[in-house]
């Protein structure tokens, strides 16, 4: 039978097992949506703002293991639509997006909402596309998510037409196989390397692990973990390597870098290997280059051969499917056991103790995170945004299970915690979701509540209200004298007032002695909920290596 | 970043596929990268539906593998390969439009010759000459030119290709998924 192209996007989203959508129709995209009614098999969420969309799609992927897929319109949609983009490229994010476009005899004539969005996204997408010919939809939605799955994945965006979507009619073929020789896809790794590797690895007296997002991405964890037990080599993680070795694993040494633990990163500068692990050695882990690990030799292990030996030298590059790079290493690793080497970790542990909270009588971020984590015992997922709530989640929140902590790390996109929340409870719909959120970020995007709440996700809203944009509140009293310009809120709004005029729950929470009862209460209440904590508003974000510095000039947690 | 050397000019030859878009995608990589590009050279190559670029880029050894790698990267581009080690065929096309007098006309003309470079166009006050070589040969021709005043020139950007039977791309064909891969040391 022969297909409208807005069909065959629609057969093609069910042939690669996009179930779910998150969009917002216009003009061109409309006759996809034409189509939509008639797949009741792909549940379409509408958001309130494409930029939701692409977050969503990205905390669908994160939490699933599936691609997301996000759908907007042409000019403003998929314009809305660069910033989740952006984000899922910099954290290798499996995403499709569909954007429509205006009708082909209108491209480049500055038609009504036309905006040139493969242009727009080309340094942005893993690849893009723009569809000319209906007869090229379904290989083009074939290779978009076969391009976004598999490899270092990323968002792939493929520009259709309107049309294209909707004109002339064909036969609906689904490919067999993709049309991309340009790409491949990185397997095993050669066995010198894997030899030599192993060699130094045996050799190491003080060797460290560093898990990425990598290590999730490639359902790596479990044999990561093997690795670090039998040769006891203590793992630390990066922002997105968080949840791939249990918090409780007495080898997880939890977070490094600029605002890791302090013990974390003095031990990386006595370290004599470090071991990186689907982890690309960004700025904010190693701080000034040059002065990073400088006792160390390095392995690097990652499926993107332009990350090896692109910020560290390495000792031993492979490129390789971390899953089975490790599947060849884990045999050639001889038991050990480096008593020296995690006694010494745990004096710098004792003597820098970054992971525990002071006491206090005033109602601590920290605090709130610590009681959370207590009470939800490290089940569900936890989603943040960015600035300090996030890095205090990434400090005290724990893990038991891989991929449940979802947070933007590499663009650092505020905002993302209210989306991708939503992307990520309904993508793992037995799962309670804690968005943990600054009022800074939750006001970026707190119009998608009403996602939620359509939605019927179960997404307890956790506001670390302090009533600023606190990171940026903390670098100006640090490195600004004090000029604290644009960081402060005069007129924030009542957080719980918002919650009711969404038909939800709000709870606001001032005293240490009610946190407890009110992460309960929201736990217990079906659906979204939104617990404003108000917060100790001066509270500093410690440790803090300044950027382009390193462990030497670490601030910690001054004595209260 | 790594280490540092000097800086050098490297010959890169890339297989790409022939689709709108690919020049603009090579090019924005080249740019939001900070990468130096001095020439590049796009034609169609021996395979239907593929193109051969031919990069000259600025940098140390460090930065030139990043490009290949980054290169390597855009799924359009099928291989990458720098053969500015290997021994390479290098050519530029150069028309150079310079002033004539009746005085000068045969001097010019001399040196013409002696490059076995081409007289295309002849007006009354210029010659347009067409010269083909590698870059040496065709800046000793400029050079020797200049006095005469040179109005107008152009430069093609260097085409390269590794001598003997091989293609000096490392599989030489466009079969797929299976090879071609950089193994993170560099390329060859």
């Amino acid at each position: 039978m022969e297909l409208t192209g807005a069909e065959i996007v629609c057969e093609s989203l069910l042939k690669e097992g996009a179930d779910v959508v998150f969009g917002l129709p216009g003009g061109a995209v409309l006759p996809l949506y034409g189509a939509l009614s008639s797949y009741p098999g792909i549940r379409h969420i509408l958001v309130r703002h494409e930029q939701a969309a692409a977050m969503a799609a990205d905390g669908y992927a994160r939490a699933t293991g599936k691609v997301g897929v996000c759908i907007a319109t042409s000019g403003p949609g998929a314009t809305n639509l660069v910033t989740g983009i952006a984000s899922a490229q910099m954290d290798s994010v499996a995403m499709v997006a569909i954007t429509g476009q205006v009708p082909r005899p209108s491209i480049g004539t500055d038609a009504f909402q036309e905006t040139d969005v493969t242009g727009v996204t080309l340094p942005i997408t893993k690849h893009n596309m723009l569809v000319m010919d209906v007869k090229d939809v379904a290989q083009a939605i074939h290779d978009a998510f076969h391009i976004a799955r598999t490899g270092r994945p990323g968002p792939v965006l493929v520009d259709i037409p309107r049309d294209v979507l909707l004109g002339e009619k064909t036969e609906f073929i689904w490919p067999t196989e993709t049309k991309l020789p340009g790409y491949k896809i990185p397997g095993a790794a050669p066995e010198d390397q894997v030899a030599a590797a192993a060699e130094l690895i045996n050799k190491a007296e003080r060797p460290i692990i560093m898990s990425g997002h990598g290590v999730l991405i490639s359902h790596a964890y479990g044999l990561m973990t093997e690795i670090a037990e039998k040769a006891q080599i203590p793992v630390i993680t990066t922002l997105l390597g968080i949840s791939s070795i249990p918090s409780d694993h007495e080898l997880n040494l939890g977070m490094s870098g600029m605002h890791g633990m302090a013990y974390n990163n003095l031990a990386i500068d006595e370290s004599d290997l470090i071991i990186g692990l689907g982890m690309r050695f960004d700025d904010r882990v190693t701080g000034r280059i040059s002065a990073f690990a400088p006792n160390a030799k390095f392995i690097h292990v990652d499926i993107d051969a332009s990350e090896v030996d692109k910020n560290i030298q390495t000792t031993v590059g492979m490129v390789g499917d971390l899953k089975a790079v490790l599947g060849q290493l884990l045999p050639k690793i001889e038991a050990n056991q480096h008593i020296d080497w995690l006694r010494r970790i745990m004096e710098l542990k004792a003597q820098h103790p970054s992971h525990l909270v002071r006491e206090s009588d005033e109602l601590l971020p920290q605090f709130v995170l610590q009681r959370l984590t207590e009470i939800t015992q490290g089940r569900g997922i936890v989603v943040t945004g960015v600035g300090m709530h996030q890095m205090w989640a990434a400090q005290h929140c724990k893990f038991t299970e891989p991929n449940t902590f979802i947070t933007s790390g590499g663009l650092g996109t505020m905002g993302f915690e209210v989306p991708a929340a939503l992307g990520a409870q309904v993508g793992r719909p037995d799962t309670t979701v804690w968005s943990v959120a600054g009022d800074g970020g939750f006001q970026m995007t707190m119009c998608d509540i009403a996602t939620a709440v359509e939605s019927h996700a179960d997404i307890k809203f956790a506001i670390l209200n302090n009533n600023s944009l606190g990171l940026v509140h903390q670098l100006q009293e640090l490195f600004f004298d004090k000029d604290y310009v644009a960081s402060e809120y005069s007129a924030n709004p009542d957080f719980v007032k918002i919650a009711e005029a969404y038909g939800i729950r709000g709870i606001r929470v001032t005293k240490k002695e009610e946190v407890a009862d009110a992460v309960r209460q929201a736990m217990e209440t079906a659906g979204p909920v939104i617990v404003d904590f108000i917060v100790k508003e001066d509270e500093g974000l410690y440790p803090f290596i300044p950027s382009g510095q390193s462990v030497k000039e670490m601030l910690e947690e001054p004595a209260p | 970043m790594v280490q540092t050397k000097t800086t050098e000019l490297h010959t890169l030859i890339a297989l790409v596929e022939d689709k709108p878009g690919v020049l603009t995608r090579v090019a924005s990589m080249f740019r939001r990268r900070g990468f130096n590009i001095v020439s590049l050279a796009v034609g169609n190559s021996e395979q239907p539906g593929l193109s051969r670029m031919t990069f000259v880029v600025d940098g140390d050894d460090y930065t030139v593998g990043q490009v290949a790698k980054q290169l390597d990267k855009l799924i359009d581009v099928i291989e990458v390969s720098d053969i500015t080690n290997e021994r390479i065929l290098a050519r530029e096309l150069a028309l150079i439009k310079v002033k004539t007098t009746q005085v000068t006309r045969g001097e010019i003309i001399q040196i013409v010759n002696l490059f076995r470079a081409n007289i295309i166009d002849v007006s009354g006050e210029s010659m347009v000459i067409e010269i083909t070589g590698e870059e040496d040969k065709i800046n000793a021709l400029n050079d020797l030119l200049a006095p005469f005043g040179i109005i107008e020139m152009l430069r093609s950007g260097l085409v390269a290709m590794v001598r003997g039977k091989t293609n000096g791309l490392a599989n030489g064909n466009a079969d797929g998924n299976a090879g071609g891969q950089v193994n993170g040391k560099g390329h060859s």
